[in-house]
């Protein structure tokens, strides 16, 4: 039985340190919706959407109600839409925009799944459909894309990275009256996982059940709060308090799934246990590094901070909950943290800096904006030197990258809202475009060899 | 089903009267309270069995926010499962 003590902490928890539960996101299967053109699926995948996830907003509502923790995000993520329109590849915007309407009749923000899985080699159908992307982010509002080029399993699909590279800069000059907004809806994986709760990547895999309530956590400014408590605590100590703070979070986030499971009639996927910031202030993983003893996010010491941070999460996470999937790590995107915010405009923390980041936590380059006129191929490098972190390490690696349309380091991207704003970031001006124009693949590492 | 109430803010008088018969008004039946004071700070904790109330615990707190913004307090009330989850191991 809880005390008084109890009580009182979860509710300081929510009334001053952004406690809340980060997003719902019900997966949907789209395979049953494949009919013989492509009108007629769109309309059965507006359909069935629209049907499944009905009550996503009031159940959501209701279940924040009577826990009295915030519900931040209703998201839906459905199979990899190429999938969906490989028949007729060239129509698969009809799809996109069919789902981007049912996001807005359900009256949710994102949507995500209009997604390739290339990550051995890229089938005709999937080189149409990645043609498609720009265009349809353009197009729509809350539809969020996303392309896994690689995996420790097979390797890394270079055509793949190189395409990559040109859809990321024509989704940004497609939206270049908003900052290139398309770009950021947009995500590069490597080893992408079928159950993320987390837009924009998120998509419902094909090995998944019918229809899915996955689950994310979040509470940077919680652990904050806590490390607070505790100024000159040596490290030991820092990460058993962040694994005990990890714990409760992650235990309000497994009721709350299992609870919107059951009143969605869907099956209880899983609880993603990453530490996800918001623009807010105090909702930072920056300034949560930064209690632990850096000035400023970026200094030397930060992969290290960062590394004993999305452990602990995950050591306090996984007891509390019954299935830990999605990407669980701490999510480092500039644009979205405040704290990562001030020290990109300082100039302490730079894309390199960053990249060894993403060798220790999830994601990886995430909502970075850089100056306009960079290469395609400079950015397929950096695409490929994600995806090579991430196929070593056997980990989730990800790039969402905004090449800002007609602005350079100095100027200031801004989305408003959870994209939050990023100052341009430089990039190394070194021409990187001969390796990627050689194509074929990075084979998969020795250690991937275990049968 | 139980529902934990929760009542914080500046000490003043007749907040737990208030609050009670507000619950009762409701068909709440309250099984435990404790309260402290700190200072000029209050807290109050009640756990109450809310079985017989048609109303969706959601809207109830509701209620119960708006009520607390009337009386210059902060008042939640959460279904209890919350607190056993997050606190217990």
């Amino acid at each position: 039985m809880f005390t008084n003590k109890d009580v009182l902490e979860t509710i300081e928890m929510v009334e001053k340190e952004h406690l809340d539960i980060r997003t719902i996101t019900m997966g949907i299967s789209l395979l049953t919706c494949i009919r013989d053109s492509a009108e007629e699926t769109a309309q059965k995948v507006y359909e069935l959407v629209c049907t499944k996830a009905e009550n996503i907003v009031k159940t959501a509502e209701n279940l924040s109600g009577e826990y009295g923790i915030p519900i931040v995000n209703k998201r839906v993520s459905v199979t990899p839409v190429s999938l969906v329109s490989a028949a007729f590849p060239t129509k698969a915007p009809l799809i996109g925009k069919a789902l981007d309407r049912a996001a807005k009749t359900l009256g949710i923000d994102f949507l995500g799944g209009y997604s390739a899985l290339v990550h051995k080699a890229t089938a005709d159908y999937e080189r149409t459909f990645i043609r498609t992307i720009p265009e349809v982010l353009a197009s729509t509002e809350r539809l969020c894309s996303s392309v896994n080029v690689g995996s420790s399993k097979s390797g890394i699909n270079m055509e793949a990275v190189k395409m990559l590279g040109e859809v990321f800069k024509e989704a940004a000059f497609l939206t270049a009256d908003k900052d290139g907004i398309g770009a950021a809806k947009l995500v590069a994986f490597c080893n992408a996982v079928e159950d993320n709760p987390f837009m924009a990547g998120a998509f419902h895999g094909v090995g998944e059940a019918d229809t899915v309530v996955n689950v994310g956590v979040s509470g940077p400014g919680v652990v904050k709060h806590a490390l607070e408590q505790i100024p000159d605590a040596d490290l030991t100590e820092v990460a058993e308090l962040i694994k005990r703070t990890a714990f409760k979070i992650t235990r309000a986030g497994q009721l709350v799934a299992k609870e919107a499971a059951k009143r969605l009639n869907a099956t209880f996927g899983i609880v993603d246990l990453s530490l996800a910031p918001t623009p807010a202030m105090g909702d930072s993983v920056a300034q949560i590094l930064e209690e632990m003893g850096i000035q400023t996010v970026g200094g030397h010491g930060t992969t290290a901070a960062l590394a004993l941070l999305n452990d602990a999460v995950k050591k306090g996470g996984v007891m509390a909950s019954s299935r830990v999937g999605g990407l669980s790590g701490a999510f480092i995107p500039v644009s979205e943290d405040i704290g990562m915010i001030k020290a990109a405009e300082k100039g302490a923390i730079t894309l390199d800096k960053l990249e060894a980041m993403t060798c220790v936590c999830s994601v990886g380059l995430d909502m970075i904006a850089i100056p306009g006129d960079t290469p395609a191929t400079t950015i397929a490098a950096m695409i490929a030197d994600e995806a090579a972190i991430g196929m070593i390490n056997n980990k989730t690696t990800a790039v969402r990258i905004i090449p800002a349309p007609n602005k350079g380091v100095g100027d200031e991207v801004s989305f408003g809202g959870l994209l939050g704003r990023a100052p341009v970031m430089p990039v190394h001006n070194c021409d990187s475009s001969k390796l990627i124009d050689r194509g074929g693949n990075i084979p998969a590492p020795i250690h991937s060899f275990k049968n | 089903m139980r529902a934990v109430v929760t009542v914080t803010g500046k000490d003043k008088k007749g907040i737990i009267a208030t609050v009670s018969s507000f619950l009762s008004g409701k068909g709440a039946n309250i099984e435990d309270i404790s309260q402290t004071i700190l200072g000029e700070y209050f807290a109050m904790i009640m756990i109450v069995d809310i079985s017989s109330i048609n109303e969706e615990l959601s809207a109830l707190a509701k209620e119960c926010a708006e009520l607390g913004k009337q009386i210059g307090m902060s008042i939640y009330m959460q279904h209890e499962d919350i607190f056993n989850a997050m606190h217990s191991v």
